[in-house]
This record gives C-alpha cells, structure tokens and sequence, in this order.
C-alpha cells in the first residue's frame, strides 16, 4: 500500500480552459493520469464501516477498487467497479456526486471527500484504452426478454438478462440507442464514443438493439408475447415530455423546450458542419430553469457561438437542482445567472420571431411541499432581457405511448408507470419497468439501478414459470 | 438500413419511392407518416405513408423535392439503402361514418390526398376529389385518382387542362352546387389549407386539415411540431397531423414553418455546389 496522501484537497482534475472551451464541444474534463489517479486513492482511510458505499445507489464497492488503484491494478479496479455498475465510465462523469457517494465519505468532513467519480472514471478509462477483453458470449438458456427503450435503464437491464443467458432484444424509437445520454447530455459532458462503446459491448454479449420502433404503437405489449414469443418486457422508455410554462409568446420562433434544442444540438449534431440538421446560431439566449438539463442547455448555446447566454431561475443559488460541477462550470465559461427572476412572457417582432422575454423578480417566502422556500413575485418589478431565443428547461413527463395504448398498465396522476420497488413487476405479469419512466426525471444511476433490479426479478420470474 | 424497392420519377420534381419496411406495413392506416434519414448525416424527415403493398413489405411514399433533403433522397436508385425509416407515426385519419365527402389536394398534397380518397372510396364513401396543379406537366396520378372517387375535379392554375383555377374555385363550385357533404378533408400547402378552410367556413361544412410543421423525433418529445388549435396547444406528431381547420392558427403556423428558411437554403447551395464539384 502506498502512503497515505493527507491532503484536505481533492487532487484538481485537467480541465480544458474555460474560454477555450466555451468554443467547441470537445470534453470539459480531461481526466486523471495515473500518478495523479494513485494520488487520489492515497486519500481514501479504508473505512471499515464503508459510509461511501451506502451512498452508491448500485452498491459500488468503493473501498476495495479505490485500494486497487493506490496498488496500481487499475484492471483490478475497472472489474471491481463493473462487478456491480455496468457503465462506470458514464457515471464516472454524470453521477451527482456530491449528494451520493462523496456525500457519505468520511474525509468529507474536514475538507474534500475523495474524488470517487474521478477514480471510477479513471479506470473506466484506462480499461478502455488498455484492456482488449473480447466479452464472452455467455452460453443461452433459450428465453426471450424484450426490452423498450435503450437509455441507461433498459441497457443495464438487458446487458445483465445477457450475461444470465437470455436473448434480450432492445427496441427504441430514435435512430440510435443511448437515451438521454446520447440525445440530452452534451458531448463535452459525456463523449457519445463512450456510450457507443458501451452499446457495442453488449452486441458481443448478444444483446440485439432493433432502432426505429416506437413501442407501443409499431408493436403491442400483447404482439410482444404472443406473436414474436417473449417471455417477459422490461419498459425503461423515460420520462421525455417537454414542459412549457403557458405563458404568453411561447409559439415564436426561437422558443425551444431544452428537449429540441438538446436533440438537435447533439443526437442531431446541429454543431457540425456535416450535419444537415439545422439549427439558428442565436445571439442572446435566455435559458429558463436551474437543472442539469438548463446548463447543458445554456452551455451549448454558449458554444454555438452566443454572446450572451442568460440563466433565469425563480429560486437562489442555494436551491438550484444542477450539480454543484455543472453550475460552477457554466459560471467559469461566462454564463449569466439571473436567480429570483420568473419569465411573464415572451416579446416577439412582426414576423414572429423572439426579439426579447418580460421577466419578474422574486423573493422566497416560507417553505412549500418540497421543503424548498416558495418563491413569490414582487409586484412591479418586471423587467426585459433581450434575446432571440428561448429555451425552457422546465422538466420533462413521462412518456405516454406505451400506457395510452396499453389500457391494463396502472400509472399513477403524473403518468409514471407503477412498479413494484423490490422488483420492478407492473401490473401486467411478466412486464416490468423502472427509470424515469417509473421515477419521473430523475439520474442515470438511479435508472441503472432499477434496471438492474429488474432484470434479476425476471430471471426470477421466468425461471419460476418454468 | 431500408432498402428501396421501387423509385419512380412522377414529374420533373416529384418522386414515388417503395421502401421496404415490413413492421411498418403491418401497421400502417391512412392518415399516418413516417420518418426517415437518408443517411448517418441526415436529418429526419416525415412523408406520409401513401399506401403499403404486403406482399413486398413496401411502404410507398411520394415525395418533392424541395430542399437538401429530399433532393438527397430522390437521388437515390432502386436498389439503394437508407439509413432510417420508423413508423407509422400520428393518428390515423379518422373516417367516422362519414356517407359523403370531399377531398381536396393541392400540387404534391395530392399524394397524400389521393390514399385518403381511396380508403373513403374503397369503404362506399361517395368522394368528390378536387385537384389542383400549377399547370397541366405538373399533374401526378391522374389514373389512380380516377380510381379512387365517384367524381374528379382537376384545377389547372393557368388553365392548361381541367378547369381553369385553385383548388378553392373548384371547391366553392362542388359546394354551391350542393352544400351537404358531411366533411372535407385537406391536403396541400397551408396556404391553400388557410383559404380551403375559409370556403368551407362559408358552407358550414366540417374541414379536416393535415399539418406538416417542421418535425424531429414525431415521438412527442420535443414540441418542436406545436401549433395552436382553438387556443390551445398541441404536438401535431402525437395529437394530429390532423386537426379542424376552422381552429387553426394559420398564420403562427405559416411563421412557425419558415423558421429555418435561411439555414435551409445555405444547406441546398452546399449541395448544389458539391454535386457540380463532382461531375
Ligand atoms: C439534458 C439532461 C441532462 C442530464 N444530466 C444528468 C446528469 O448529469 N447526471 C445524472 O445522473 N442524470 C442526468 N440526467 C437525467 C438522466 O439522464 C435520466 O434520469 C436517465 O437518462 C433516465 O434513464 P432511462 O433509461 O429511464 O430513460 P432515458 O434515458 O430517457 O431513455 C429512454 C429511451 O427510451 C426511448 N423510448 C421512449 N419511448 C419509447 C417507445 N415508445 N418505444 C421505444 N423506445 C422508446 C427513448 O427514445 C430513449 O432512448 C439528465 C437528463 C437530461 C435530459
Ligand atoms: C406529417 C408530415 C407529413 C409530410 N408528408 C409529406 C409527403 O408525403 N411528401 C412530401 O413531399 N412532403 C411531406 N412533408 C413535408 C416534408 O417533410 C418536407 O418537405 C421535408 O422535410 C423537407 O426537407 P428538405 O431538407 O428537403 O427541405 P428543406 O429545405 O429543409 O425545407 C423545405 C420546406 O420543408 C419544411 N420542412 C423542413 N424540415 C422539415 C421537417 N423536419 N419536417 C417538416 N417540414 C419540414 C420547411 O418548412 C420548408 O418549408 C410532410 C411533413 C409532415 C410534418
Ligand atoms: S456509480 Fe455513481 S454514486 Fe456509485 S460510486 Fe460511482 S459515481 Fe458514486
Ligand atoms: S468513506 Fe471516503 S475515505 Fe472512507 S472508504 Fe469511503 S471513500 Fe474511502
Ligand atoms: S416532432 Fe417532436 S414533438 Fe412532435
């Protein structure tokens, strides 16, 4: 074991430089090396007790493949990692951190917590690079699994049913799988060359990934068992309905939901030249909304060349549901933060188009359902930002196709499907489902998580009906 | 990838294409779309489905060639492969129990115009279908639109075949002859659309309109289609492509369709410009 490194800090992680960056849509974070990964896992106490770990939602064994790292077995480590995480180098960059794992790390408490996303996405990384595993296709046990939706709940769903031995095949709307994470997460947050790898790991292990299928109405739930012979579905189709406020001017052009300003900007890649999708290179752009989806919003915007790009969000900083990195990193490449301040309405000119939005500033008032301080208007104190574009990043619903054209699936007011926790079953037998489609919006782990669960409650349940 | 089974040049712009597509056959009914990317750089374009044929697995579209897009698809041969094809997407056009109607297609609306005509013909639906062309090179179908209605009425802009006029006299005409048709549906640009439904306003008849806003996933997800209909706001990939024309906002959605004109026209110079390059 190496010595211990003492230090209250986290060992700073190589970023490309914020007014550099701002500029192109290569990744922010470079990642450690490995003296700097060694470093790092020199600071972890080995805690007996393992407080890290219970913050994991997927149970990564924390301790053990941050050991292997400060031993330099960053192979070791990497398949530490996968034994209970199948994606580390996606959660490596995107889990929130700061109220999960790091949240619970002793070392918190007096200065920095390890750096336990960096380590995690380190040795994805280096096991990408240097490890040339051919993944063994495990031997089949003659079921079929159909999976609806390829985002990370219906990847890890399927890459575990795989390995149990089941012909999983995939199906998803868009052209390509990945979800969210190839379609909302910027490449300069999460290199799609990532989830793609990922995606192609679970061809080796058999996974089949039909694109272009709209579940629910190109294939029944019932076609899925009685015509082409499943044995069970997992649905992961996520929560993809775009909100909008339903104030006045929200139909003039250059008024996005982060939904089609995000599809365009990256599943459609509006930013390359060779891509003939198009997309408006706006000048001034308010962003509504103070979530993970408002800064990657606001940070592309920033990158397809505006010269000013506004955050409007009704509540403080202290509220703000983004992760703390992607706030700060937004701050650092110039985005401009209006907090207390709630659009009233949208200003057009005579062709149509967004020429500026009537803002109303706020103050917090006592606590709501949330626990968070209600935010109030203060009376007279509108104001305009002008821009030419908008877009409103205000959360997403589930996404209905499936539960409108499958009457005996239960969801609940909020359209999410309801499913079991332990297991994951609906009301359907041999149906189940978990991710956003289940949560509401919620985070990739979490969603990896349910997938997880779900696909071991399958196998059970498959092998029961035996 | 989807392989083209069929290509035929309908006129100078128009193209009808079959692309194989079994699980969309399977599905498909009248009034529904698809949406395809011609290749990894493509963007994702809806065409309604303009018949199926179950035996080969095709599913027809017809298509102009208006811009970067299209023109890169209607380049394509028999034999070619696309990249994506996924469907049938919206709702299907809704016939109630409709005895006797009108179908209007305006230029290319015809193609879509003319599967809706049958399907009513088909099901003992007495149809009037009133066409309308530039002028008389233009005309598409004009064998199969026979086919599909008890009586065809083809407008000429210029005059140079059928009667003389747009679509809106040929229809003002049907119905002061005789105002009781329990709907008419509408095909075409919405600015023909826009004064279609003024007509019918007139006679009191029920209008159907199919949308076409600009479109990405047709999922639902990003709102990109929306237009107003009585007030209100609705995704046309999921609530529509059709809706009652007499609560349209036609001139949001006329604003809303043009947004991307100057990016639009840049990508076709692109284009042109490359394909010179290389002959
Ligand atoms: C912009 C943005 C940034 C985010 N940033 C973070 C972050 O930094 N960290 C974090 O942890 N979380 C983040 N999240 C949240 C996280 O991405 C989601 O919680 C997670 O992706 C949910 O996974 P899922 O598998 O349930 O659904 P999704 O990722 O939404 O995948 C669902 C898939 O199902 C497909 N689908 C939908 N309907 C059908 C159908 N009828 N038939 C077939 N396929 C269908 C969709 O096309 C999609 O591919 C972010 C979300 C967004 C939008
Ligand atoms: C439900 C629906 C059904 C349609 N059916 C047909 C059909 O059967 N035959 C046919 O020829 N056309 C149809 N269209 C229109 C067709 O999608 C557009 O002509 C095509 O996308 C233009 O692409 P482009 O790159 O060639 O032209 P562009 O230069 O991009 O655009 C030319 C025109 O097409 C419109 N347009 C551009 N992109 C889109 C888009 N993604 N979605 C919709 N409109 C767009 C623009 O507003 C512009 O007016 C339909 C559209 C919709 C929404
Ligand atoms: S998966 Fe996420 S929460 Fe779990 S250890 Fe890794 S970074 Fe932390
Ligand atoms: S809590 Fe922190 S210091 Fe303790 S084992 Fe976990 S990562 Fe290491
Ligand atoms: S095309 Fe995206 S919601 Fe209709």
């Amino acid at each position: 074991m190496a010595e211990r490194n003492m230090s209250p800090n986290k060992t700073p992680i190589p970023e490309q430089d914020p007014q550099v960056r701002n500029k192109n849509f290569d990744e922010v974070a470079l990642g450690y090396t490995e003296e700097m990964a060694v470093s790092e896992a020199a600071r972890c106490l080995q805690c007996k007790n393992r407080p890290c770990v219970a913050g994991c939602p997927v149970n990564v064994q924390i301790p053990e493949f941050i050991n292997l790292i400060a031993n330099r077995d960053f192979a070791g480590a990497y398949k530490k990692i996968k034994e209970t995480n199948s994606l580390p180098a996606v959660c490596g960059r995107v889990c929130p951190q700061e109220t999960q794992c790091e949240a619970k790390c002793i070392r918190g408490i007096k200065g920095d917590s390890v750096g336990i996303g960096r380590l995690e996405r380190f040795a994805a990384d280096w096991a990408m690079k240097n490890l040339d595993e051919k993944a063994e296709m495990p031997k089949r046990n003659g079921h079929k699994v159909a999976v609806l939706g390829a985002g990370p709940a219906g990847l890890t769903c399927a890459g575990d049913l795989a390995m149990l031995g089941y012909d999983v095949t995939i199906f998803e709307a868009f052209h390509k799988g990945g979800g969210v994470l190839v379609y909302g997460i910027p490449e300069f947050r999460l290199p799609k060359a990532i989830v793609q790898a990922e995606i192609d790991k679970l061809g080796e292990i058999g996974v089949k990934l039909e694109t272009n299928i709209l579940a629910g109405k190109v294939i029944s739930i019932p076609e899925l068992f009685e015509e082409e012979g499943f044995d069970a579905i997992f649905i992961g189709t996520g929560a993809g309905l775009p909100m909008f406020m339903h104030i006045p001017g929200e139909n003039y052009n250059g008024v996005f939901s982060a939904n089609e300003y995000l599809t365009r900007t990256n599943l459609m890649k509006a930013y390359s030249e060779e891509a003939a999708t198009p997309m408006i290179r706006f000048k001034k752009v308010a962003v509504v909304g103070g979530g993970n989806v408002a800064m990657d919003s606001a940070r592309c915007a920033q990158r397809l060349g505006a010269d000013t790009v506004y955050i409007v969000y009704r509540r403080s900083m202290e509220e703000m549901p983004a992760r703390q990195e992607e706030v700060h990193h937004a701050i650092e490449e110039g985005i401009v933060f209006n907090i207390l301040t709630n659009p009233t309405q949208i200003i057009g000119d005579d062709k149509g188009y967004v020429k500026g939005i009537e803002c109303i500033k706020m103050e917090l008032g006592e606590p709501d359902a949330s626990g968070r301080r209600r935010p109030i208007p203060i009376e007279g104190s509108e104001f305009v930002l002008d821009v030419d574009a908008v877009i409103m990043a205000l959360g997403t619903n589930p996404n209905p196709i499936i539960s409108d054209n499958t009457p005996d699936l239960e969801v609940n007011k909020k359209g999410c499907i309801l499913a079991d926790e332990e297991t994951g079953a609906t009301s359907i037998p041999g149906v189940f489902a978990g991710g956003d489609i289940v949560t509401g919006a919620a985070t990739v782990i979490l969603a990896m998580g349910a997938g997880k669960v779900a696909a071991t409650a399958i196998d059970k349940y498959i092998q029961e009906k035996k | 990838m989807y392989k083209i089974l069929k290509k035929r040049d309908l006129n100078e712009s128009n193209v009808l294409m079959e692309i194989e597509a079994p699980r969309v056959v399977k599905k498909a009914l009248p009034g529904q779309f698809v949406i395809l990317r011609v290749d990894e750089n493509g963007e994702r374009i809806p065409l309604t489905i303009a018949g199926v044929d179950h035996e080969t697995g095709g599913v027809r579209v017809i298509f102009q060639k208006v811009g970067y897009s299209t023109t890169l698809l209607g380049e394509k041969n028999e034999g070619d492969y696309i990249c994506d094809f996924a469907g049938p997407l919206g709702k299907p056009t809704d016939f109630e129990d409709f005895k006797k109607v009108i179908v209007v297609g305006g230029g290319l609306g015809c193609a879509i115009a003319y599967p809706i005509a049958k399907a009513l013909f088909d099901k003992g639906v007495e149809v009037d279908l009133v066409v309308g062309f530039k002028t008389k090179d233009l005309i598409i179908l004009e064998d199969e639109m026979k086919e599909a209605a008890t009586r065809l009425h083809i407008m000429t802009d210029d005059g140079s075949y059928g009667k003389k006029g747009f679509t809106t006299d040929g229809l003002d005409a049907v119905l002061a002859e005789d105002p009781n048709y329990d709907a008419v549906f509408v095909f075409g640009p919405p600015i023909m659309m826009k004064f279609i439904a003024q007509v019918t306003k007139k006679y009191g008849v029920k209008t159907i309109v199919s949308m076409n806003p600009i479109m990405i996933d047709g999922t639902g997800m990003c709102g990109g289609c929306r237009i107003t209909v009585g007030g209100e706001t609705k995704f046309a990939c999921v609530d529509g492509p059709d809706f009652d024309g007499h609560l349209v906002d036609w001139d949001e959605f006329m604003r809303r369709s043009a947004m991307y004109k100057e990016q639009e026209a840049e990508a076709m110079a692109k284009h042109k410009c490359r394909m010179e390059g290389m002959s």
